[in-house]
């Protein structure tokens, strides 16, 4: 069903360069000290958008609540980020620019993101690394001392700043850091193994948030003057995926529930290099760092019959498919191109020996050309991590991998000010739709965070507690009151069910599902079955779910359960997003919809929009509403990396 | 062919049986036990708690209380995991985390304890979970460097040497595990405590609160009732990112440093 509500994203006016800067010239300030002190804020979630939201809203005076469901906020997943970030400083004066990487992004987005958001985003990208480094964020060096750079898929200049393979985990020490030090300093109070249940909403402003105590399961109300959701992606809806086993859309589901509209759920990366599927027993998949491409090739044996080990195969018999197919960009072509041409291959039977679905990633002709201490220096761990899991030693035998989801693209939808249509609602990093149209580039989820968390959350909340003149409400307000309730009898009803599945049991036939139907590449008859099977395995959930323990108490089978039922909603929505969408663009490949070659068919004349669903009741069909996507910078090209 | 179908080929029919004595206690009882279970068809690429969750699962399904554990990144990088498998914290396969083991390492008919971190700081709070938020209460007191957002030179204004740089990432890669603290006959938070020191220590961004950051932190990691280091090493040797306690001496050097200067 289509809505025909007006969607404004509030894009301030004038040329791209100068959008923020006037922006942030023509909105209100809260004047230091006191002022600040009287507003609360919430924020949700503590990786590197909302701790550093968290820390940043602390250190400008702000009174910060700030949740994770975490023990400690130095967990929140965005620690796993191996590879890097991006930054437009040019240090290796390869060409690079803040319109490049602009460029680059909306690109790699498929032309599905909005120009003002992107350009802001390229713009504080060389904040962001100033900003770690100060913070003494230990990047890699040169030996004279200055910045290191590597290269990341989909672009031609090397703009990726990185620590090792632990980039995600530094940038976060960094945000927690600042934000222990804002706890110190009492801007911020600390929430850990907190986790939100539910929005409070009144008179059509964000008011709070209801969240249970995990390790007494007690449930607690928290008003605030404005809330920030930075809860991550929902990845885990495929079950297998590279993202923490706790990773979960319950905030924005509930959130969207509340009446914030959803966007682009069907816009999901499946990241193409990870550790290949093993068994039925597994709980997740790892990743292989996108770094890898750098020096790795990838192959498979021309002869699908081949199923010798790859030292076996003469060379001739090798096919680098990403070098023959993409010239231009090689094995570096942007993530959903890798991922979709590894399962073009796979299906066509060549497969490395492991599994049918796993291909090469072959590090012999870099070692040969650098030397196993210089590849040893880059990838390390990596290979460590490899070699624990496969038991083969990829200095040795080439890596085996296979794409993975990985992270998602789609999420709340915001306005420039990423503010959801709920006012007084925020939304930053992953968790909203943004800055990557239908594809993200590599090292880009970093930097959105940070930018996210760091530099517009701050000044976009301050200039809506600056000028919404919010009124005082507080926890016992009648709001609060009923959706506690609510929060409590849901919880309630999940342990009333008494069933025989486990809930790891559902979560892997919704995983499934998405995967084959919803995965890398759709088709109509397969999201039709997709919706269907979504809608039995709910009501298998809410008639035979095995829990025990009770709600008074930790209960992490509990906890689980409360975000499956989220997940097996937004399936549901993704594939209705899926359908929708006739056309195939970056991460969404519809069947129907591809060239001769088998690349990706976009249709801007019918699809240069983004899609926001709104919620209209349990069961009952979504509605949804239109932002087109408007291009006055750019020129809207068939994406080529040939 | 769908791509699920993958799994059912690669599972091997049969699997090991392993025999686990798991510690269980109740939230806010002053004692637990070890109670005994036996998992069937374990495979060998399996982690270690995939194996749990499958225990976790047959208990939920005969109707009892399925065993607590912390684990979220399952790729030895978040820190949240940390179990003492028959007797070692991570396991006894070196520079790994609880949740990086492989039933590999294992044979049929294995019996494992398992059992929480045991430490005075870090009070059980349901059979293997533990509350680990000293650590957090030890950085609060200097674990950064106090700069606000906005304030920040270009990043190439200040250059560090490659050395400086890399034994700084060495001592940052410290997850805040607390397996160094679950190690030590002392219950020890020293080589954590020094790992964050050091970090700061080898780089010039640092140098400004070096002293302040030295007595602080020390300071609270005694309040809180850690032990003192005396040097057995045990801290080095289980800790899962292979952090040097050649940080300890650096630690030690920066306190007197500080105390000297007053």
């Amino acid at each position: 069903m289509t809505g025909n509500r007006v969607l404004d994203a509030r894009i301030p006016a004038g040329p791209l360069a100068d959008k923020w800067d006037r922006h942030e010239m023509d909105n209100p300030l809260v004047a230091p000290g006191g002022n600040r002190r009287k507003f609360t804020v919430i924020v949700v979630g503590t990786g590197l958008a909302g701790g550093g939201a968290a820390a940043t809203l602390g250190e400008l005076g702000y009174n910060v609540l700030n949740f994770c469901i975490q023990d400690t906020p130095r967990r929140a997943h965005s620690v796993a980020a191996q590879g890097g970030i991006n930054a437009a400083k040019n240090y290796q004066n390869d060409g690079d620019s803040v319109q490049r990487l602009f460029y680059d992004t909306i690109k790699g987005g498929d032309y599905r993101s909005r120009e003002a958001n992107v350009y802001r985003l390229a713009q504080l990208s060389t904040g962001i690394i100033d900003q770690s480094v100060a913070m003494g964020v230990p990047f890699a060096r040169e030996y004279g001392g200055a910045l290191s750079n590597r290269t990341f898929g989909g672009v031609q200049v090397s703009r990726t700043f990185y620590a090792r393979g632990q980039t995600g985990q530094q940038l976060l020490l960094g945000v927690y850091s600042a934000l222990v030090r804002q706890i110190d300093a009492g801007t911020v109070k600390m929430f850990p193994r907190h986790e939100m249940l539910d929005l409070v909403v009144v008179d059509g402003r964000a008011r709070g948030i209801i969240a249970r105590e995990l390790i007494t399961g007690e449930i607690k109300r928290f008003a605030a003057d404005a809330v920030v959701l930075a809860t991550g992606g929902y990845s885990p809806v495929f079950y297998l995926s590279t993202n923490a086993v706790n990773c979960n859309a319950t905030a924005i589901w509930r959130a969207h529930r509340r009446g914030a509209l959803f966007s682009n759920p069907c816009y999901t990366q499946i990241h193409p290099t990870a550790v290949p599927q093993m068994g039925d027993y597994q709980s997740k998949l790892t990743l292989m760092s996108e770094s890898l491409r750098n020096d790795g090739r990838v192959w498979v044996p021309m002869n699908p019959a081949d199923k010798r080990r790859p030292d076996q195969i003469p060379e001739a018999e090798r096919d680098y498919y990403l070098e023959r197919r993409y010239p231009a960009f090689g094995n570096l072509v942007p993530r959903d191109i890798a991922a979709r041409a590894a399962k073009v291959e796979c299906d066509k039977g060549k497969s490395a020996y492991y599994s049918p679905q796993s291909v090469y990633l072959d590090f012999a002709d870099a070692i040969k050309r650098l030397g196993r201490n210089v590849v040893a220096d880059r990838y390390g761990n990596l290979f460590d991590m490899y070699k624990e899991i496969i038991g083969d030693n990829p200095y040795e035998v080439p890596m085996m991998i296979y794409p993975a989801p990985h992270y998602t693209m789609g999420g709340l939808w915001v306005d420039y000010n990423l503010q959801g249509t709920i006012d007084g609602l925020f939304v930053a990093g992953e968790a909203n739709f943004s800055d990557h149209g239908a594809n993200r580039l590599g090292a880009s989820a970093l930097m959105q965070g940070l930018a996210d968390g760091y530099f517009v959350v701050p000044r976009v909340v301050a200039s809506y507690l600056a000028g919404a003149k919010v009124s005082t409400v507080k926890a016992d307000h009648d709001a609060f009151k009923s959706v506690e309730n609510e929060s409590r009898q849901h919880l309630q009803k999940l342990l009333a069910i008494k069933g025989k599945r486990t809930v790891r049991d559902i979560h892997w036939d919704l995983g499934r599902t998405m995967w084959d139907k919803v995965g890398m590449s759709r088709n109509r008859d397969g999201l039709l079955e997709a919706i269907s099977t979504i809608g039995k395995l709910r009501e298998s959930f809410w008639h035979d779910l095995a829990l025990t323990g009770t709600d008074t108490d930790l209960n992490k089978q509990l906890e689980q359960a409360n975000r499956l039922c989220d997940y097996l909603e937004l399936g549901e929505l993704m594939a209705r997003d899926s359908l929708m969408r006739e056309e195939s663009c970056g991460g969404h490949f519809r069947d129907e919809h591809q060239t001769p070659e088998g690349e990706a068919k976009r249709d801007d004349a019918n699809f240069a929009f983004v899609s926001a669903w709104e919620y209209t009741g349990p069961g009952k069909e979504p509605v949804m509403h239109k932002e087109p996507l408007v291009f006055e910078n750019v020129e809207l090209k068939t994406r080529s990396y040939k | 062919m769908s791509d699920s179908s993958a799994n059912k080929n690669n599972s091997p029919s049969k699997g090991m049986t392993i025999h686990l004595k798991i510690w269980r206690q109740a939230r806010g009882a002053a004692q637990g036990k070890f109670v005994d279970y036996t998992v069937k068809d374990i495979q060998k690429e399996m982690s270690f708690l995939e194996m749990l969750d499958i225990l976790n699962e047959d208990l939920v399904r005969k109707g009892e209380e399925a065993i607590e554990f912390d684990s979220d990144c399952r790729e030895g990088i978040c820190g949240t995991c940390g179990l003492v498998v028959s007797g070692v914290a991570h396991g006894r396969h070196a520079g790994t985390t609880t949740c990086e083991i492989r039933m590999r390492h294992y044979e049929d008919g294995d019996t494992i304890t398992v059992e929480p971190f045991r430490a005075g700081p870090f009070p059980i709070i349901k059979d293997l979970v533990v509350d680990r938020e000293a650590f957090d209460r030890i950085q609060r007191k200097g674990g950064f460097v106090s700069t606000n957002v906005g304030s920040a030179p270009d990043g190439n204004a200040i250059l560090v040497p490659k050395e400086a740089a890399d034994n700084a990432m060495d001592a940052a890669t410290c997850i805040g595990c607390g397996a160094c603290v679950a190690a030590c006959p002392n219950a020890s938070a020293s080589l954590f405590v020094s790992a964050k020191i050091s970090q700061f220590a080898w780089l010039p961004q640092g140098d400004p609160e070096r002293s302040r950051r030295a007595l602080a932190m020390i300071g609270q990691m005694d309040e809180e009732g850690f032990g003192d280091c005396s040097n057995h090493g045990e801290c080095e040797a289980v800790c899962p990112k292979q952090i040097s306690i050649q940080n300890i001496a650096k630690m030690r050097r920066e306190f007197i440093r500080a105390a000297l200067r007053g």
